[in-house]
């Protein structure tokens, strides 16, 4: 058990290097000088270029730059944006909880909306109304989803507020469309799980014990339904944060979402890179879950 | 205990498939009966409609159908449930896909209990542990609490069948209970099978082997394609079977020997002192083997004896960790595989599943074509394997599991190799396809004289078709010699194990 | 013997749509097409302004209305087509293209580079999608060839861990034994079968595939990281129809629905294609 946590932290660390150079690597490989790349579209004095030399180490040799970096990451230093003027610790950190808030609310209201999908519905013309649903929110574009909601509930029934953050009714129109697509996805591997499930011959043993249907579904077929499910939290995770760009910038929410845009957009690579890095993170997080979910689930992994 | 008359079982779907097509059955209480078929015969389906567990899209009709009195024609879900577990137990074929895998053997087996209320929270471990004596399971108290995959096969089949008898059901329907497990093994259950009948229990076995239910059953039902042929009591059967299908049954049961005259030739192969490892597993250790043209060497063993190794290192698959193996007088082993490849077309091989032997986007043609000299016409040799010219342009999956092993076989003969290797050739075939295509293998022996190596768990296969024995256990031959005087005076306590698991006919003539 | 239950065929690939489903995926399909092809056959100057007719809603003249530019919205759906599905076509064939290469080579090759770049996939294919254009984007620039090789780098893992597994099956199978029986050179091996059987299903997975580069193009259009104003792109229309959602929701909303149907489509399709592939090699 312990190596096994060993080895799932030393991969971890190794996932978070790798995205650590990679981000190093894709600021080497922009075109034009490292400082230019650097500045952005901020303001490019003298006294900014040598600040930047300074903090990278640009006047060293180039295993010196990056060992550096690497440390100054490894100790949550992710450097300075320039066209901020702040560091970029500070302005990604101020955007966390908003995007964590969405992230978490979506997350839930999709697992809990594919559960309850394909566990209701099973039989005909139910099932097939289902999933053609799924497969059309699968297949819509999010910021489709958001905007129709949007102008439905926002514009003409007044419900919810058309933008910003505040209280608990600005997120749950961001929070539906960012769950939606995860639901569908979520829905459609589970309800085939159940499919596989229920014709394995386990099933076939338990239904001619006395069990109720019910019963066979719930005690038997879901576990099994929910590996490929867990398989997808890795996926999840990258839906969430990417769909959040997306989300925060269709209903004006603040968040990380909105800073990386931006950031995109100005050419603010620090800032970018430490965007990077942290999802990078939130992977390995995710994915060490997943793991652990695996092992609660199936006895047969928990072989040592 | 049941009566059926004239059942039908149809699936629709987007394939309509008439799996039963007017079946009439009595059990009487206290009886064994069998059910006997090959794969597709209906046998299945039949069993499982009298516990209404068909299938989602089955439409099961009968004239009568009575379940332990009741007429269950018009019968919900859940009149069915409190049959099921309470009046019959079902059990299946492989308990590790059959037992659910993510819970522990004790869950299952309270499972029973809880459904059907039998017995208070408290009680009910020590309701398990007592199940689990009854079928012979050691330490009932830590088997409970593990999961089937901890469980060797012969433990995890008890385990299934404690399950099953959880509820104290007085009808136990058995569906090839014993096809997955292991020669010894097999008679294990099967003995544990026949305690439960000796107890008063009603057994209903479904099989597609003959010869295991014999020792069992009272009467025997013969199906094919969704009928019954044949049926009456097992000794009548099997003396004197009226249909045909009946008899190419019994008579694939009985097995046949299809030995030769011919004296074996010249050397084709040899291995010495092979041995193998797989990290700090010896699966193959000093094993000696000559193969003389002309001449049937039987390998056997149960799974996991290192059989399939040996056929993999003679094949040049992999290499020995030591020991070498000659072939034609050259080198097998131990030589770049660029040394080996003038003299590859005389070695060839035939495996278990002829479908994933096949590249899935080859025709018939094609595949038995790249066997053959370049232009050459693949007819003649698909002739010989008594396949027309039909089959040409078929791709595999066209093609029935008789028909592919028979392609396989073509393509093994057709450059005219001194030495085929067998790996468990017939065991995925039903029955009476299995006996023609040992014909097939016996035929090929006698007009070329090539020499075989026939791998197999099965030693009545080997018993007909082999010269010579050797048999493998944990990766050592323990035994070898002429098929008769191992077979007849097994000298090891292995081969004698082995053979008195083999399930014979009861009835000898 | 198998474990064979009663297994009737129709259970396990239950279509996703009715069959109904699967002819209008046809018919959308062909409409894109067309719409890429000849687009003027159907629609007017997508650029052409009109300032008495400003977001006016749908109508005869104008099947979706007209946007905030007097412009009619169904012309630029039209020739919105050529843009989009361009873009979806172009990443998804350097996709894979890219993914087929290294899948292979993964494949074929050694332990150690088949384990690298392996984990190579797995960490790209984890990565969020659009974080990972973004990333592309923010050093290459914006602009349309920078969205193509963006997604395209982006969607390549999932061709490549395809590949890579198909190979691997294919070098273990059976069949692949009995062609060393025949003294088959490694070469020969691979011409022969490997490439073959390993190819064959790209083709419907890139169908697929192309409605999800669709989708993420339109994403990042809609971003502002696509085709600038005013080319008439289905994610910048929506992006330009969206301040004006409270006085003309179809300038947004229909060009959105362009994308969910061909998206739609090109699943539809793709997934029965394929659920008839494998009901073939089973």
């Amino acid at each position: 058990m312990i190596t096994a946590i060993a080895r799932r932290v030393a991969s971890g660390a190794i996932v978070l290097w790798a995205a650590a150079t990679a981000a190093y690597l894709a600021l080497l490989a922009a075109p034009g000088d490292i400082v230019d790349a650097i500045v952005g579209d901020g303001a490019d004095t003298p006294q900014i270029r040598s600040q930047i030399i300074a903090e990278w180490n640009l006047d060293r040799p180039a295993v010196v730059q990056y060992l550096d970096y690497l440390l100054r990451a490894a100790q949550g230093d992710l450097g300075r944006s320039y066209l901020l003027q702040r560091p970029v610790r500070d302005v990604i950190g101020e955007q966390i909880p908003p995007t964590l808030q969405l992230a978490a609310a979506a997350a839930v209201f999709g697992m809990v909306l594919a559960l309850i999908l394909a566990v209701t519905t099973r039989h005909r013309w139910v099932r097939r109304v289902s999933s053609t649903a799924e497969l059309i929110i699968v297949s819509t574009p999010p910021f489709l989803i958001g905007i129709v909601l949007l102008s439905v509930f926002s514009f003409r029934l007044g419900l919810f507020p058309v933008s910003g953050d505040r209280g608990w009714a600005a997120l749950v129109l961001p929070a539906v469309t960012l769950g939606l697509p995860i639901a569908g996805v979520l829905a459609q591997v589970l309800r085939d799980g159940l499919d596989r499930a229920l014709d394995e011959p386990f099933a076939v043993t338990a239904r001619a014990r006395g069990l109720t249907e019910r019963a066979v579904l719930t005690r038997h077929a879901l576990r099994h339904a929910l590996m490929p499910a867990v398989t997808l939290l890795g996926w999840l995770s990258g839906v969430l944060i990417g769909g959040s760009v997306i989300i925060e910038q269709v209903f004006g929410r603040p968040g990380l979402g909105q800073v990386t845009l931006q950031a995109v957009s100005n050419g603010d690579m620090p800032v970018v890179l430490a965007v990077v890095v942290l999802a990078a993170a939130a992977f390995v997080v995710i994915n060490t879950a997943a793991d652990l979910a695996y092992l609660a689930i199936d006895p047969r992994l928990r072989r040592s | 205990m049941i009566e059926v008359e004239n059942l039908r079982v149809t699936f629709t779907g987007r394939h309509r498939v008439e799996a039963v097509r007017g079946v009439s059955l009595t059990i009487g209480e206290g009886e064994c009966v069998a059910i006997v078929g090959e794969s597709g015969s209906g046998k299945s389906v039949t069993a499982r409609s009298l516990v209404g567990l068909a299938g989602p899209h089955a439409r099961v009709e009968a004239g009568t159908f009575t379940v332990d009195g009741r007429d269950v024609r018009g019968f919900a879900a859940r009149d069915w449930r409190r049959l099921r577990g309470r009046f019959a137990g079902l059990i299946l074929q492989d308990a590790l896909v059959s037992l659910d895998p993510l819970r522990t053997v004790g869950a299952e087996i309270g499972e029973v209990l809880q459904a059907h209320g039998i017995g208070d929270r408290r009680d009910r471990p020590q309701r398990v542990h007592r199940l689990l004596t009854d079928v012979h399971v050691p330490e009932p108290e830590r088997r409970a609490r593990q999961y089937p995959h901890q469980l060797s096969g012969g433990l995890r089949q008890r385990a299934l069948i404690a399950s099953a008898i959880a509820g104290a059901p007085r009808l136990l329907i058995a569906d090839e209970p014993t096809t997955a497990l292991d020669a010894t093994v097999q008679a294990q259950i099967l003995k544990l099978l026949a305690e439960r009948r000796a107890g008063g229990e009603t057994l209903l076995l479904i099989s597609h082997d003959l010869a295991v239910v014999s020792k069992l059953a009272d009467r025997v039902l013969v199906m094919k394609d969704g009928r019954i042929v044949e049926g009456g009591g097992t000794r009548t059967i099997l003396a004197g079977a009226a249909h045909p299908y009946t008899k190419e049954l019994v008579a694939a049961a009985r097995g046949r020997r299809r030995g030769t005259t011919a004296e074996p030739g010249g050397v084709v192969a040899e291995a010495t002192a092979l041995r193998k490892v797989y990290g700090d597993r010896t699966v193959v250790r000093d094993v000696d083997l000559t193969i003389r043209r002309g001449e049937i060497v039987g390998l056997v063993g149960e799974s996991g004896s290192g059989k399939t190794t040996v056929a993999q290192l003679l094949f040049g698959l992999t290499e020995p960790t030591s020991g070498r193996v000659r072939f034609e007088g050259a080198d097998f082993s131990g030589v770049p595989e660029r040394a080996r490849r003038p003299i590859r077309r005389r070695l060839q091989l035939i495996a278990q599943d002829p479908l994933s032997a096949f590249d899935p986007r080859w025709t018939v043609r094609r595949i038995v074509g790249e066997a053959l000299p370049r232009g050459e016409n693949p007819e003649p040799v698909l002739q010989r394997v008594g396949l027309g010219a039909d089959v040409l342009d078929r791709y595999p999956r066209q093609l029935s599991g008789g028909q592919r092993q028979r392609v396989a076989v073509a393509r093994a003969v057709a450059p005219r190799p001194s030495l085929i290797i067998c790996d468990e050739p017939v065991s995925a075939l039903d029955v009476s396809v299995q006996a023609q295509v040992l014909d097939l293998l016996a035929q090929i022996r006698e007009d070329d004289g090539t020499a075989l190596l026939f791998i197999s768990h099965d030693l009545g296969v080997i018993r007909d078709l082999a010269d010579r024995v050797l048999v493998m256990h944990d990766g050592r031959v323990v035994e070898q010699g002429p098929v008769k005087a191992v077979l007849d005076h097994a000298g090891h306590e292995y081969t004698r194990a082995l053979l008195d698991a083999v399930p014979t006919l009861e009835v000898s003539l | 013997m198998s474990l064979a239950l009663p297994r009737p065929a129709s259970r396990r690939w239950s279509p996703r749509l009715p069959r109904p489903g699967l002819t209008l995926a046809g018919i959308v399909l062909g409409l894109a097409a067309a719409a890429v092809l000849w687009p003027s056959v159907f629609a007017g100057d997508p650029l052409a302004a009109d300032p008495l007719h400003v977001l006016e809603g749908p109508s005869a003249a104008h099947w979706f209305g007209t946007d905030q530019l007097g412009r009619d919205v169904f012309g630029r759906v039209v020739h919105g087509a050529r843009h989009s599905l361009s873009i979806g076509v172009a990443a998804t064939a350097i996709a894979a293209g890219a993914g087929i290469l290294l899948g292979l080579l993964a494949g074929l090759t050694h332990r150690v580079a088949d384990e690298a770049l392996s984990r190579g996939f797995d960490a790209l294919a984890a990565f969020p999608l659009v974080l990972l254009a973004l990333l592309f984007i923010a050093i290459a620039g914006t602009g349309t060839t920078s969205l193509i090789v963006a997604i395209g780098i982006a969607t390549t893992p999932h061709y490549a861990r395809v590949v890579r597994a198909q190979t691997l099956v294919v070098r273990r199978a059976p069949y692949v034994t009995h062609a060393v029986a025949f003294g088959t050179s490694r070469t020969r091996l691979v011409l022969r079968h490997v490439l073959p059987n390993v190819l064959g299903p790209i083709p419907v997975l890139a169908m697929i595939g192309l409605g999800e580069a669709v989708l993420i193009a339109a994403g990042l259009s809609f971003l502002g990281l696509g085709p600038q104003p005013p080319s008439p792109e289905w994610g910048a229309m929506l992006s330009e129809g969206r301040g004006y959602l409270h006085l003309a929701w179809w300038a947004s909303v229909l060009p959105g629905c362009a994308v969910t149907a061909t998206v739609i489509s090109l699943t539809v399709t793709g997934r029965h294609l394929q659920n008839r592939f494998e009901g073939r090699n089973q």
